[in-house]
């Protein structure tokens, strides 16, 4: 599998590590709610089809990337570097 | 006797070069060009192994990948690789194999009373006899079972071959030389592409050495010589031979395994056995051919039977007659064409069964000008001879109603050839595509739709012809080049057959006693497959796992479709009502080796090495592995065992002074104007609040509560702060900042940078530390007042910059002395040389182990990932002042239960080892804990340990019992509070 990352190209997947869902919000640092919590460290979808999802570029520029990623085909249609430089290296042309 | 070598013939051989080989002990001759199997069926061995589950008698079956009975055990020793098919296995000289699953030997094997017993081994065995009797009755019976079923034994002996990995990059990769591979490939690459042409035999050519007829004016095999040779001049092809493409995955990367050097005695110097590639293709073209099919029927196992591809396959290769008198059964013309051309080839074919009521046109004349009688409307209903075929038994077949009719005659012959169509070798296709579509004129499974980018061209595609197959073949490698296929431009072929349109027969109804085989390898018969359809095993995914039908070294080659039709007729259903199991990698066995490449051994993973690691070694350091790092364990001196070392070293840095390398911790650089800001979120301690100029201690916690890591952070300036982690957790750490600063607050300010290989260090450890620091390092006022307790001072030793912190892990006066990477050794031996008036001692992992369990200081020993921080005494360090990664959830109700286990320390009450791992035992033999680390205290004069415990701090005081079951030990150990020496820290001012 390839990833195209926005900084890199495209690179094999073995230069990656899996951050889990891209989708989940962390509570506000001083929220006291523990079901929030729960729900932030826990509760995930297994949806079928495309999914949002974290992969941080160990072995290469180490940007951490939210890539959308068909879990039933591995089709990656989008990836978007995060972070500080998100607007700028997301303006251009972003990974597939 | 059976099989021969004929008087001439063999397309493959060099009858002028004659090679000895010895199989299961004997000596044998071949020619070069043979295979192991052409070789020995030309020296009329029948017998080839034993089968899977019954031990049956079984003969060679096929001439190529499909094998599912010949698999030999090649080679003697550490090169010996089990399971190897004899088809594909070429000869040379002095080659030694032996067949397998057999004892004592192949001719006489006392587990063939399994197939006596055969009505208790029918699909579904092992679940029906052991589930539900508990584990103890397996466990007894498991060792006879796993003894008596299998295939080839591994080698006991460490492999000492060699092996490659590499990756490649192509625009076209053609997967199978045959005819269809050739002409894709020679299409591809006159249009300008880069072109890999793979294929797993030996030659290039695939069926064009068996055909019959002419292309371009040339026999089919002179014509595939000449394209060979025109591809293998081209710059732009690469051809690569004994290359089995196994898998295909996602983006057009394909694995592939290479037989570098099986077909030589011993490789050349520095070469593979074999080499696994990764190829990264922009387009593929699938030309992986068909596999002959069977037709089921009584005996259909026995030595002798083989396929018609098969049979016709080693008198055109290797000139060998498959037996003296041959039969032929078929449901389909190829049967018919085979005997023809055998016959022509000098082979005695003594009858044609064919199931269908008329042959193709032509052909009965054909056979009959040949001798060869022909039963049309017949069908093979039963063998004779249990280790060598002697006659064949067969009975009218009325295809209309697929019942036999008639009376039964006897056909007496040493071999048979069977025919039941072609399946097209869709693993590939499948593996990177949609479901396999059946064709009802074909009766196979064509390629789905493709879900990566490949074109499936030939036989594979369904194109059977010879004709049409090169023209699929050259058309689908112009579509892959983007080229445009020229018509003028194709060969001529003359001569050709029409495709194989078989009769459905899957099948032949039983006439009588005798099991008809679906699948050799595995021992699956037809009822088998019944039984499991009646039981509910309705799903070809189920009935696949059920009854093993399809699985192991073959992956059902020759035998999944079949297996579908019988279950579809069991159903009442249609075969693609049935459908087909999807498959999966690897489409051949990959040898481990392959996989591994060169990462075995010391190559496995990287070495990572200190500045002073050759100081180490040269002074006694034996070094251990800790994670990557190369670490001193102890510096023996002579006669000492390893406890006597480390004993030694940890008294003398209580008693004078020790150093120790430490240059292995991490180390992160985190800068920037929200520096302070984010490390109060990431760690439990209030890190903003750190002085500049000042160190702390602190605590990682992982986002359900849990600890992670621990640690010191320096604040080097406002905005500055370097970070220590433990050795085995800097990775993680630095990957758990950068998630942080990317995912969670990309509004923070910060840049962290790992600096673990810029930074090397040294800790001196010992009451009289500070005199040796002051005797060596210039610029820099050691004294308590100016460098207190995590105090940072800046300063020099000689010419080399330091940095120093006074940090203790050792519960001594302690200092760390930080230095840039090139300066580590040099800091290192002006440290030792300036100590050793002072008594100083290099000191290595077990010391600062030793020292570090008697203070009760915790490590990933302790912090395993299942503790918190109040487990492990640390709570007031994760005090809930400001939030932070963790502090909500390490609240939850389960992690502050009152049982939990909770770190504790452990004396031996007999003065006895309490080896890590240990369980701590309750009266009624349930673990209530368990020891992480132990070592003999020199402070304490006994062993000590630190434990995770139930209840733990309840039961200080109270006498356990510590099992290690490995060693079947157990050591009766008082429960103590976990720090053993100087509890009050007076010892860190000296």
């Amino acid at each position: 599998m390839l990833i195209h990352c926005p900084a890199c190209g495209p690179r094999s997947h073995h230069e990656f590590t899996y951050g889990g869902d891209a989708t989940i919000v962390r509570p506000a640092p001083d929220d006291t709610d523990i079901a929030r919590w729960q729900a932030f460290v826990y509760d995930r979808e297994n949806p079928r089809g495309d999914h949002q999802e974290l992969w941080h570029h160990v072995f290469g520029c180490r940007h951490w990337l939210k890539v959308t990623r068909n879990v039933t085909t591995h089709d990656i249609s989008a990836v978007e570097l995060l972070g500080p430089h998100a607007k700028d290296a997301n303006a251009g042309e972003a990974g597939r | 006797m059976s099989g021969y070598r004929l008087d001439k013939g063999g397309l493959l051989i060099d009858r002028t070069r004659e090679v000895a080989f010895r199989f299961d002990g004997r000596t044998h001759e071949g020619y070069a060009g043979d295979t192991l199997a052409s070789a020995l069926l030309a020296s009329g061995q029948t017998l080839f192994g034993r089968s899977f589950k019954y031990h049956r008698p079984r003969g060679l079956y096929s001439a190529g990948p499909e094998e599912p009975n010949a698999l030999v055990e090649l080679r003697p020793g550490p090169h010996q690789v089990p399971n190897t098919r004899a088809t594909m296995v070429e000869l040379h000289e002095g080659l030694e194999a032996n067949s397998q699953n057999r004892f004592p030997s192949l001719g006489f094997d006392v587990m063939a009373v399994n197939d006596r017993l055969s009505r208790f081994l029918s699909a579904g065995f092992y679940y029906k006899t052991f589930m539900g009797t508990g584990q103890p009755v397996w466990h007894f019976f498991e060792h006879f079972i796993r003894r008596a079923a299998g295939l080839g034994k591994a080698s006991h002996e460490a492999d000492t071959d060699r092996y490659e990995k590499t990756n490649t990059f192509t625009d076209v990769l053609v997967v199978g030389a045959g005819p269809a591979g050739l002409m894709a490939a020679k299409a591809a690459a006159e249009a300008g592409k880069r072109v890999l042409l793979v294929d797993e035999n030996a030659q290039a050519g695939g069926r064009l050495w068996d055909e019959g007829g002419e292309i371009d004016g040339m026999p089919t095999h002179e014509w595939a010589r000449a394209v060979i040779a025109s591809l293998e001049v081209r710059a732009n092809v690469t051809i690569l031979l004994r290359t089995a493409v196994y898998g295909y995955y996602d983006d057009n990367i394909l694995g592939a395994a290479e037989r570098v050097s099986d077909h030589k005695k011993t490789p050349d110097a520095y070469e593979p056995r074999h080499r696994h590639w990764t190829i990264h293709a922009k387009k593929v073209v699938l030309a992986t051919g068909a596999i002959e099919r069977p037709i089921a029927f009584a005996g259909n196992d026995a030595p002798g039977v083989m396929l018609a591809s098969a049979g016709l396959a080693y008198a055109t290769r290797h000139g060998v007659a498959a037996g003296r008198k041959v039969a032929v059964f078929a449901n389909n013309d190829g049967g018919a064409r085979a005997a023809i051309a055998l016959s022509d080839l000098g082979v005695n074919v003594a009858a044609l069964v064919d199931a269908r009521a008329s042959l193709g046109e032509g052909l009965t004349g054909a056979l009959s000008a040949r001798g060869v009688m022909v039963w049309t409307g017949s069908a093979v209903t039963g063998t004779r001879g249990r280790r060598a075929l002697k006659a064949i038994d067969i009975s009218g077949y009325d295809a209309d109603r697929g019942a036999l009719v008639g009376a039964m005659e006897t056909i007496q012959c040493d071999a048979l050839l069977v025919s039941g169509g072609w399946t097209p070798t869709v693993h590939l296709a499948s593996q990177a595509g949609g479901p396999p579509v059946f064709d009802e004129t074909l009766q196979a499974f064509l390629p789905g739709e493709p879900r990566e980018d490949w074109i499936a061209c030939g036989n594979v595609a369904g194109e059977l012809n010879l004709a049409s197959c090169i023209t699929s073949g050259t058309r689908a490698g112009a579509e892959a080049a983007g080229a445009v296929l020229r018509e003028e431009e194709l060969p001529k072929v003359h001569g050709a057959c029409g495709p194989e349109t078989p009769l459905p027969l899957w099948e032949v109804p039983a006439a009588g006693k005798g099991k008809v085989f679906v699948d050799l390898q595995n021992d699956v018969t037809a009822e088998d497959v019944r039984l499991a359809e009646r039981e509910g095993f309705r799903s070809v995914e189920h009935l696949k796992r059920y009854t093993t039908l399809g699985m192991a070294a073959d992956q059902g080659k020759t035998s999944n479709v079949n297996g579908l039709a019988i279950l579809a007729r069991a159903r009442g259903q249609s075969i693609p009502e049935v459908g087909t199991t999807r498959f999966r990698p690897p489409y051949q066995p990959v040898p481990i080796g392959a996989i591994a490449g060169r990462e075995a051994g010391e190559h496995l993973m990287p070495v990572r090495r200190t500045p002073m690691h050759d100081w180490h070694e040269a002074h006694g350091g034996e070094m251990m592995e800790a994670g990557l790092w190369m670490r001193p364990q102890i510096y023996r001196r002579e006669g000492e065992t390893l406890e006597q070392a480390y004993v030694r070293e940890a008294r003398n840095v209580r008693e004078n002074v020790g150093i120790v390398d430490v240059s292995t911790l991490g180390k992160i650089d985190v800068q920037g104007p929200d520096a302070a800001k984010f490390l109060d979120h990431i760690y439990t301690n209030a890190m903003a609040k750190v002085k500049v100029g000042k160190a702390r201690y602190g605590l990682m916690l992982r986002e359900d509560g849990i600890l992670f890591d621990d640690g010191t952070a320096w604040r080097l300036g406002e905005n500055h702060y370097l970070v220590t982690t433990t050795t085995a957790g800097a990775a993680a750490v630095l990957a758990h900042m950068e998630y942080y600063l990317s995912v969670v607050w990309p509004e923070l300010k910060v840049h962290v940078a790992s600096v673990s290989d810029q930074w090397a260090g040294t800790a001196v450890a010992g009451p009289k530390a500070r005199a040796l620091l002051e005797a060596v390092v210039r610029d820099c006022d050691l004294s308590h007042d100016a460098l207190p307790q995590m105090g940072i001072a800046d300063g020099k030793i000689g010419e080399i910059e330091v940095k120093i912190a006074r940090l203790s892990f050792s519960g001594e006066l302690a200092y760390e002395v930080y230095s840039g990477w090139n300066e580590g050794l040099a800091v290192w031996k002006a440290l030792y040389e300036a100590g050793l008036p002072f008594g100083l001692m290099p000191y290595g992992m077990e010391a600062m182990g030793t020292l570090r369990i008697e203070k009760g200081h915790v490590t990933h020993a302790e912090m395993d990932g299942r503790t918190t921080a109040a487990d492990l005494g640390l709570g007031a360090l994760a005090a809930k002042r400001k939030p932070y990664v963790g502090s909500a959830m390490q609240d939850r109700p389960a992690l502050c239960d009152p049982d939990r286990e909770v770190m504790v320390g452990l004396v031996s009450k007999d003065a006895e080892p309490i080896p890590a791992g240990s369980h701590l035992v309750s009266d009624d033999g349930k673990s209530l804990g368990h020891v992480t680390a132990f070592a003999f205290s020199p402070a304490k004069e006994t062993y000590i340990a630190l434990a995770l415990l139930k209840q733990g701090r309840e039961r200080i005081g109270d006498t356990l019992e510590a099992a290690f079951q490995l060693k079947e030990r157990s050591v009766t150990v008082q429960v103590v509070d976990p720090c053993f020496y100087d509890k009050e820290g007076s010892r860190l001012n000296g």
